[in-house]
């Protein structure tokens, strides 16, 4: 691989100090981006420790990736499979593959182009290397959108969610709000039309009325208004029919990578057996979720409040917020008990939204999103705590002394 | 109270090249060096001119802040040489050596009959003062300073460190003459921290009049510092005192036989060692003649002290004032495809604290590592990575954030008096981010110590 790094090393050489285009010298950010995914530098330590460990930002958000190809196969699947079965064609496993694949693969194409062209031209504008933030989000965001979503918003949202939400708080690490949520709310409240009813979960269903792109929860909150009393009256009233195991396995309409319950579980098994992926957060958010729906079952005063809490987790977005949103280590609360807390009020919210808030059935992305935002409350508090500890240590030692 | 401390928290960093316990042979080394860089926060003032003799055990320099504070000649001698850097800063104090060792001689004494002031007279006078190391900020012990208690760690923790049961094996006399001597200092106690697997040598076992302590678990367990926020975690104002296991031993016998006797055992270790092993040899003396022969290729860091918080040095470079090891572990600076051996590849022969390299399927493995970051500095990102290897009841992440900003305060509050930057060593090694954790642990200490005294 000598020649490709000697290639780079040319490439560089008109950029450099004394080079034919040194004045514009901002490209070698971009040229050491490329370099850099390619080679791991020659960068020797210098301070501290003189070995340092294998991994690199790189190696991790890479893994991230990988945990979530499961979803975005499956989805590219899916996305065929509902579009078939509701206009009740039989079609190969192929044909139903390929709708998705032709769908999903632009909006993955446009993610990663806007976003990580808007992220090298900070980087250039600013002289920093570019950091790999955007290589995690830019295949979140194809994964929760709906499949028909039109590209050019998608690539607003993309733009809007990386400028306001990420480089003006000074790029990767620094976000507040999780970058591909924060673009998935901008679609949301920008384009409702686009991102909720019963019309636009599966592919051709706002053109063809044979399709009802119902998704399950828009379903269940049909039920909190009192229209239908209990999951077989839902049936009966919406004509779908989604069995449990559909639900885990994926085969209901939604955002591309949401469905499959499976496919996130391999997704969560990468991470947690990788170390990357925090297991507090997903375990506390499952726990939460589960006690926000077992204190409404116990109540049940409507239909939706009825819903099995079990069968909330694997309807909609929740298990994939829980395993590849909350878990997003910049957002998320950054001490072990903080991260417990931040865990548990996403599920507890996510679910809770869901029942309550009239206006849109799903909970979870408003959950993370308002989590984010008090992730550094949390932790302030936690951290608050060990400072009184040692505050009081002191306090306890001179008044021995006195 | 004797205490027993469970560490869990740590990372043992498995290395290839860990010395075997038989004693090597060495050239003496004719010329040696002292180091005024080996002592932290410290403004030489030179005590000798280039040209004049001095014997083993007479004074070098001393600490302009400080002055009682001495750090004597290793060996006999003549000054051939004051090294100096930018602007004139002093690095190095190079002596001739003789062929046999002459001592300033001093009377033979028992430090149990004398008082603590003449024990402590004797220290600073014999230049042993500078092997006592104080917390906060691990600088050398200020002689105003009225530690609450003294700590002497039994064992090293760090990868390829040596092994105080064997270096120490038969010194039992010395040691407890050592630690005679730190009982005068203190109006607390003397522990002494044995890991309950590592230390069974009588020299430990057996010293006397001494708390001892019992520590499990794996690295930092044997840092001082981890040790002493276990036992009695150290508040803002109070001191306490340090002194490596080695030192102990060579302040013992300083008092016995009346003479500085530098001479130490050294572990020789490191991937790029043949035949890694322990040498006899004096601090300060030339590291070409421990490696003589028995270094594989070229290209090599070569560290006065351990991989993780030792120096770099030349070639040609001199065993650190502290150093009880030196290790040989290959320069990393070629680019790796990423394919092969960088971000993408299998990573069979990376070595990570969690499991995203293959590697962490074969448990039992030792690494060659080099000296290579793998990867770019970044922005922090990653959380909870320094928590895990970090075993104290302190916010790692938000304590270097807080010295970051340089919120003296926050730092107070969250615990800088406690740590070291030997203690965020692992946190260093661990970090996805590349953070100079230690370098930036060193500033915080640097401006508290300015700032606060």
């Amino acid at each position: 691989m000598k020649f490709l790094h000697t290639a780079f090393q040319n490439a560089k050489a008109p950029f450099e100090e004394g080079g034919k285009f040194e004045k514009y010298n901002k490209a070698l950010t971009a040229i050491d981006a490329f370099e850099t995914l390619m080679f791991t530098p020659e960068e020797v330590t210098h301070t501290g420790a003189h070995i340092r460990d294998g991994i690199d930002l790189k190696r991790t958000m890479s893994i991230v990736i990988l945990a979530m190809v499961p979803c975005l196969l499956f989805g590219m699947y899916n996305a065929g499979y509902q579009h078939f079965s509701q206009l009740g064609v039989d079609a190969s496993f192929w044909e139903m593959f390929q709708i998705g694949l032709v769908k999903v693969l632009p909006i993955v194409v446009v993610s990663y182009g806007v976003g990580l062209g808007i992220e090298f031209g900070f980087a250039m504008y600013k002289g920093h290397s570019v950091e790999e933030g955007y290589l995690v989000t830019g295949m979140l965001i194809p994964l929760i959108v709906p499949v028909d979503i039109p590209l050019w918003m998608l690539a607003i949202s993309v733009a809007f969610a990386v400028v306001f939400c990420k480089e003006v708080f000074g790029g990767t690490g620094m976000n507040i709000l999780n970058v591909a949520l924060t673009s998935r709310a901008f679609l949301f409240f920008a384009y409702p039309t686009y991102m909720s009813g019963d019309k636009i979960w599966v592919h051709d269903g706002m053109t063809n009325d044979a399709i009802s792109g119902a998704t399950i929860l828009g379903d269940l909150s049909a039920m909190k208004d009192g229209l239908v009393k209990s999951a077989d009256g839902m049936i009966q009233f919406t004509g779908a029919s989604f069995s449990v195991s559909d639900m885990f396995l994926g085969f209901i309409p939604g955002s591309v990578g949401e469905t499959s319950v499976l496919a996130i579980l391999i997704g969560a098994a990468i991470l947690l057996i990788t170390g990357i992926g925090s297991w507090r957060i997903m375990l506390s958010a499952v726990i939460g979720g589960g006690t926000m729906g077992l204190i409404f079952n116990t109540f049940g005063s409507n239909g939706l409040m009825q819903f099995d809490w079990w069968q909330h987790m694997i309807v909609g977005g929740f298990a994939f917020g829980v395993v590849f949103m909350a878990t997003d280590p910049v957002t998320a609360a950054q001490t072990n008990k903080g991260k417990w807390i931040y865990g548990f009020l996403i599920g507890f919210m996510a679910i809770m939204i869901r029942v309550f808030n009239p206006a849109y059935p799903e909970g979870i992305m408003l959950a993370i999103l308002f989590m984010n935002v008090m992730a550094p409350l949390i932790d302030h508090y936690v951290v608050e705590g060990n400072i009184k500890k040692r505050l009081k240590r002191l306090t306890v030692k001179t008044a021995a002394v006195n | 109270m004797s205490k027993d401390i469970k560490i869990k928290k740590g990372l043992n960093i498995p290395l290839e090249g860990e010395a075997d316990k038989v004693l090597g042979t060495a050239e003496r080394s004719s010329t040696f060096v002292v180091k005024p860089t080996d002592f932290k926060n410290f403004t030489p003032k030179l005590l000798v001119k280039e040209g004049e003799e001095v014997l083993a055990g007479s004074p070098l320099f001393f600490n302009k802040e400080y002055p009682d504070v001495k750090v004597g000649s290793p060996v006999s001698g003549e000054v051939v040489e004051v090294i100096r850097g930018a602007k004139r800063k002093i690095l190095g104090i190079k002596i001739l050596a003789d062929k046999e060792t002459r001592y300033a001689e001093f009377a033979a004494a028992d430090a149990a009959s004398m008082s603590g002031e003449d024990v402590k007279q004797r220290l600073l006078d014999q230049c042993l003062w500078a092997y006592i190391k104080r917390r906060p900020y691990g600088t050398v012990a200020r002689s105003e300073d009225k530690p609450l208690a003294i700590y002497i760690s039994a064992f090293d923790s760090a990868p390829l460190a040596g092994d105080n049961d064997y270096i120490l094996h038969g010194k039992e006399k010395e040691f407890q003459a050592g630690l005679e001597v730190l009982k005068q200092l203190t109006d607390g106690k003397v522990h002494l921290n044995l890991h309950r697997q590592l230390n069974t040598d009588a020299v430990f076992k057996d010293a006397k009049g001494v708390e001892i302590n019992w520590v499990s678990g794996p690295h930092p367990s044997g840092n001082v510092g981890v040790q002493i926020h276990h036992i009695q975690p150290l508040n803002k104002g109070e001191v306490v005192f340090a002194v490596a296991a080695q030192d102990v031993a060579l302040i013992g016998s300083a008092f016995l036989t009346g003479k500085y006797d530098a001479s130490r055992l050294v572990a020789l270790g490191g991937s790029s060692v043949k035949a890694p092993k322990y040498f006899k040899t004096i601090q300060g003396a030339s590291i070409s003649t421990l490696l003589e022969g028995n270094v594989e290729g070229d290209n090599n860091r070569i560290i006065s002290g351990n991989v993780l918080t030792g120096t770099k040095v030349a070639a040609d470079g001199n065993l650190g004032f502290f150093s009880k090891e030196v290790n040989v572990i290959p320069e990393g600076d070629t680019a790796k495809f990423f394919l092969t051996e960088g971000w993408a590849g299998p990573g069979l022969a990376k070595h990570s604290a969690n499991r995203s390299y293959f590697s962490w399927l074969m448990p039992s493995k030792k690494y060659d590592l080099d000296t290579n970051t793998n990867g770019e500095a970044r922005a922090l990102v990653v959380t909870g990575q320094y928590e895990s290897v970090f075993p104290m009841d302190i916010y790692p992440q938000h304590l270097l954030k807080a010295i970051m900003i340089g919120d003296i305060e926050l730092m107070e509050n969250l615990g800088i008096y406690e740590v070291d930057d030997e203690d965020f060593a692992l946190c260093e090694y661990v970090c996805t981010s590349k953070t100079a954790a230690q370098q930036i642990v060193r500033e915080g200490l640097e401006l508290i110590e300015k700032e606060c005294g």
